[in-house]
Formats: C-alpha cells, structure tokens, sequence
C-alpha cells in the first residue's frame, strides 16, 4: 500500500540525500561489525596475533569449528534446540489459534476479561517467576526433560500468539462459518475445515516470531535445562564462552554456528520477518 | 504493509445480518458457551506455567525458604525490608533503571531518525533495512559474546584501534564506569531494528497529502516534521517505547555474558540477582522477593506509560 507519494531526491536536496545516505552506510556496517569480527576471529588460530580487522585470507584455520563441535556439545545443542522450537512452535500455534478463535467470536464480558489477562502476561519477566517456576518442574520431574522445557515455551509464548489470531480472525467475515454451521458442520469442523485455512498469513507471523524467541530463548533455558547434553543453543554457548576464555577463536566459531539457522531462514523469508515484526510489536 | 495486523487495522465489516425472513433460524456457530471449551488448552498451561508461579512467588517471597530443604517459615514483609536496606539490591535497581530508560532514549532516536532516513526511494533501501534489522534476530548472548570480542583487553578490535593511535589497553568491560554504558549500547543497537520498523509502518500510513497541504502553505521541511510526522506517529511512539522500555527493564542474557554483573556487582540488573541470589546464595524467599519488584516495576511503568502517551486500548 503506498501512502504517500514518492518522496525521491530531487537536483534541489542532492546534498542532503549524500549525507544520509553515508549516514545510513555507517549504521549498516556498524550492524555488520560484530559479525565481521567474529568472522575474523573464527578463522584464525589462536597464536595467531593479528588484528581483528583483518581477515586471514592466506591461511584459513577451520580449526576452531572443529574444536567447539568436539568440546561444546554444540551440534547437540543445536540438535536440541531444533527438537525444542519445533514442537513448541508447532503447538504454539495451534493452541493459540484455538483459543482465540471463542474470544476473536464470541465476546462476552467474561471472554474479554480472559482477553485482557491473557495479553497482560506478556509483561511477565521470566525472571520474576524462576524460583516457584523452578520448584513447579523439580516436583514434576520435569527439569532437564524436552517436554518439561517444551511445556513452558509453548505457555511463555502462548499470549502473543493468541492476541495476534485473535487480531486477524476479527478481520475474517462470518458468513462462511455460518453457513458450515448451518450445513451441519460442528464447532471443531468450521475451525479446522474453514477458518484455520483461512489464517495461513497470520500462522506465518506466530511461527516466525516464537519460532525465532524459542530459538533464541536463554533465561528460562538456562535454568530448565542445566545437564550438559540436554542444553540448547544460547544457554550451550554461553558455557561454551566462559569454559574457553582463553580460546575466542572456538568461541567465535560456536557463536557463528549457532547464529547461521536463523541468518539462512532470515534470507529466504525476509519479507515474512518483516511484516511479522510489524505485526508482532503492535500489541 | 500488513494492514490487516498493524494497528490500521478497519474494523472488520459488520457482518451480522439477521438471516432472511422465513428460513430456519438455525444455531448460530458461537451461540452456545460450549464453544469456549477451545481456550481450555491455553488457559490450563498458561495458569500452570506463568499465572500459578507468579503467584507462588509472591507466597515464596514472605518466607525464609532457602529453596531445597522443607523448612520454611513465614517471615512476613522482612524480605522486602532486607531489599530496601541492601546496597546491592538497589546497585541492580538503579543499574535496571539505566538499562531500561537509557536503551529506550537511544532506540527512539536512532530508531527515528533511521526511519525517516529510509522513508524515501532510493537504491540499496531495503538491503539497509534488512542490515539494520538482523542483529535483532540474533540471541542476546550470542550477540554479547560478539561484541564482547570487540571489547576484550588484549587483543579486542577496539584496543586494536586505541593502540594504533598510540594510547594505552582500555579495560572496557572490567571498569564499571564504562561497562554498564556498554551494555546499554549493545542492548540499543541489537535492537534499534524494532523502533526503526514501527516508525517506518507509521511514516507509511501518513498520507502524502498532509505534506503536499502545508508545502503549498509554505511549511519548512522542519515544521512539516514537528507539526504533521511526530503528532501523527503518536501510535508508533507508544507502542515502540513500551515494548523497548519492557526489554530494557527485563535485561539479563547480554549481561550474564559480557559481565557477568561484574566488576563486584557494578552491572547486575534486577533480573541477573535474581538469578544469582537463588542459585548462588540459596536464598528463594529472597529472591522471590526481588522477582515481586521487577514484576510490579515493569506493572507500573506499562500502566504509567500507557498512560501518558494516552495509547489505543487494545479490543480485548
């Protein structure tokens, strides 16, 4: 949708368009930096003194990604988190389109009170509930378990993903669901025989931002799931990290490893990235 | 953009004709109360797992519980004056505070700034964009242990530059005074990509014609800014300084890998003694406690912003 009329550079505002746009260079290659050293820092050796800023391009040492898959645990980690994300974002949206679908349809005072406490417990810091979180999954036996860590990214991730689907099933016409509803068709046939086909859009952007926060995720992790071989990627690398603080290069080559999934899924779906930031952040 | 999701969603036409005269009136599909029975999964886990323990933590909070043993006594609000008495407790409060305002002043600039920047055709836009945008992608601890290589003593890019220039080692993240400013600005810049996003879906949703309006009233570019971009990204403001100022509040992946909370605890935040004070010191009731402040901080904060920038209710 174009809004507003092309505003492009004129002969009169040339200068100015230089000055921003060296303005705008800057800030991308100031993004790009931590990456570029990281890079550089990767492949070189340990003994090997030379700046950060400057590429080994005689001698690459892959060295360093060897050692961080044999010592870091970070293929299994990596393993983990893919198990992890996956199911978490996979029941993610299907619990939260379920759900919002009564309080997108029918908004009774009582409906729209759980609406509004749902979307208040996006507030919640993790950090504020770990003790009684914690002893809840010791009793349960659910510390360092793929379900015990499954459960709570699906309930962390639960609210946006319901407020969202409720969101775009406002915006989705009833006709069709009454005229199943009249054909005979029960409440779970229209949902997944009508409106869940019709939610493909909005299913993009709930799986792109718990599918990218779970990946992610590090200060529940971190505590859920201590044993070494149960760890996923952030809490895995930030071991990895203070055990090797005299090996950044190995550091290094785990922290680009573990970044790389989500640069490859960033490249192909940037479109969808992008509108499901839109999305995500108007709460 | 998605205007169906973003905030200039139009309210969905009104569907809701009575059927013509004569047919059956048939059941309506979400007559019946039954059909909340589709919220039960969610509302069960979300209760166990974020409702029920935020409020077991605030029952955890008035005891002296040390987290394992099953001694426990109810000590009353003794936590809570043993926070207001600890000098690290309010190290890591005010360290919160500079880590929640400081990142959301800096994202709303930068965030702003970029945006406009980007709001105008020209080559190479959406690769800025997309540039601009990654690091948000990225884990905060990852995105911690790579700055963290810019910055280490010996052999880090930036004493690299410090050297050349024939000045002495930098202890950039071992000195307080610099280290807490560090994170503040790694925390920025990882995510200045979301303030430059909603600012730039608000700058799209002004029309054109505002601005085409005042050019033939004679407006400057300057006033055209202050009189029609920032009154009408009033929106976009709210919703991005919220969000930056909740991520800010809550900080604590970035500074458990930079710092550790260290040099002592100069850079802990709220959220990183917690952590420390439950594992390390075992001290649940303690650290309950702490947990029921940042709670109740990031509350009021949410409701005294949403307040003052006199945000849309969401429908609920």
């Amino acid at each position: 949708m174009i809004t507003h009329e092309d505003r492009s550079v004129t002969k009169k505002n040339r200068p100015v368009a230089v000055v921003i746009g060296v303005a705008l260079i800057l800030m991308a290659l100031l993004q790009l930096l931590p990456f570029y050293v990281t890079l550089t820092t990767a492949l070189k050796d340990r003994t090997d003194l030379s700046s950060q800023w400057i590429l080994p391009f005689n001698n690459l040492f892959f060295e360093n990604f060897a050692i961080a898959i044999e010592s870091g645990n970070i293929l299994q980690s990596i393993g983990n988190s893919a198990l992890i994300t996956l199911v978490s974002t996979a029941l993610t949206c299907l619990i939260g389109a379920l759900a919002a679908y009564p309080l997108a349809r029918r908004r009774t005072a009582f409906n729209k009170a759980v609406m509004f406490l749902i979307v208040g417990l996006i507030m919640i810091p993790p950090l504020s509930i770990l003790v009684p979180l914690y002893t809840l999954l010791s009793d349960l036996g659910a510390l360092n378990t793929y379900w015990g860590a499954i459960l709570v990214m699906i309930a962390s991730h639960l609210p946006l993903s319901v407020f969202l689907y409720a969101a775009f099933m406002r915006t989705i016409p009833l006709s069709l669901e009454e005229a199943a509803t009249i054909d005979g068709a029960g409440i779970l046939q229209v949902f997944f025989r009508v409106v869940f086909p019709l939610l493909k859009p909005v299913t993009a952007t709930v799986a792109i931002l718990t599918g990218v926060g779970i990946w992610n995720e590090y200060a529940l992790s971190v505590f859920i799931l201590r044993e070494p071989e149960m760890q996923t990627i952030a809490p895995s690398i930030a071991a990895f990290f203070s055990a090797q603080s005299n090996n950044f290069g190995a550091a290094a080559a785990a922290s680009l490893m573990a970044v790389l999934p989500v640069l490859v899924a960033y490249l192909f779906l940037q479109k969808w990235f992008m509108k499901g930031m839109v999305a995500g952040s108007d709460r | 953009m998605t205007e169906l999701l973003s905030g200039t969603a139009k309210a969905a036409p009104s569907t809701r004709q009575s059927p013509p005269q004569g047919l059956h009136r048939r059941k309506k599909p979400f007559k019946g109360a039954a059909v909340n029975f589709l919220y039960l999964p969610a509302v069960i886990l979300m209760a166990a797992f974020t409702v029920y323990p935020l409020i077991a933590g605030i029952g955890i909070s008035f005891t002296n519980w040390n987290g394992y043993s099953a001694a426990r006594d109810i000590v009353g609000i003794e936590n809570y004056l043993r926070l207001v008495e600890d000098e690290i407790f309010r190290t890591a409060l005010l360290n919160t505070f500079i880590y929640g305002v400081g990142s959301t002043v800096i994202q709303q600039i930068l965030g702003l700034a970029i945006a406009v920047a980007l709001d105008r055709k020209m080559r190479g836009r959406s690769a800025a964009r997309a540039i601009i945008y990654l690091p948000v992608l990225v884990s905060p601890v990852i995105m911690g242990t790579m700055y963290y290589l810019l910055f280490q003593y010996n052999n880090g890019a930036f004493n690299d530059i410090v050297v050349g220039l024939g000045g002495e080692r930098v202890a950039w993240l071992s000195d307080a005074n610099t280290s807490i400013f560090i994170i503040v600005a790694v925390n920025s810049l990882q995510f200045v990509g979301i303030s430059m996003i909603i600012y730039l879906a608000g700058l799209q949703s002004i029309p054109g014609m505002y601005y085409e309006a005042s050019t033939l009233d004679g407006a400057t570019k300057a006033q055209q800014f202050m009189h029609i971009t920032v009154p009408l990204l009033q929106p976009a403001f709210a919703t991005s300084i919220v969000l930056n100022l909740i991520g800010g509040l809550k900080l604590f992946d970035v500074i458990q890998v930079m710092t550790g909370g260290g040099p002592g605890y100069a850079t802990q935040s709220v959220s990183t003694l917690i952590g420390k004070t439950y594992f390390d010191n075992q001290s649940a009731g303690y650290s309950a406690a702490m947990g029921v402040v940042l709670f109740l901080i990031i509350v009021v904060f949410t409701l005294i912003l949403n307040t003052l920038l006199n945000r849309r209710r969401l429908e609920a």
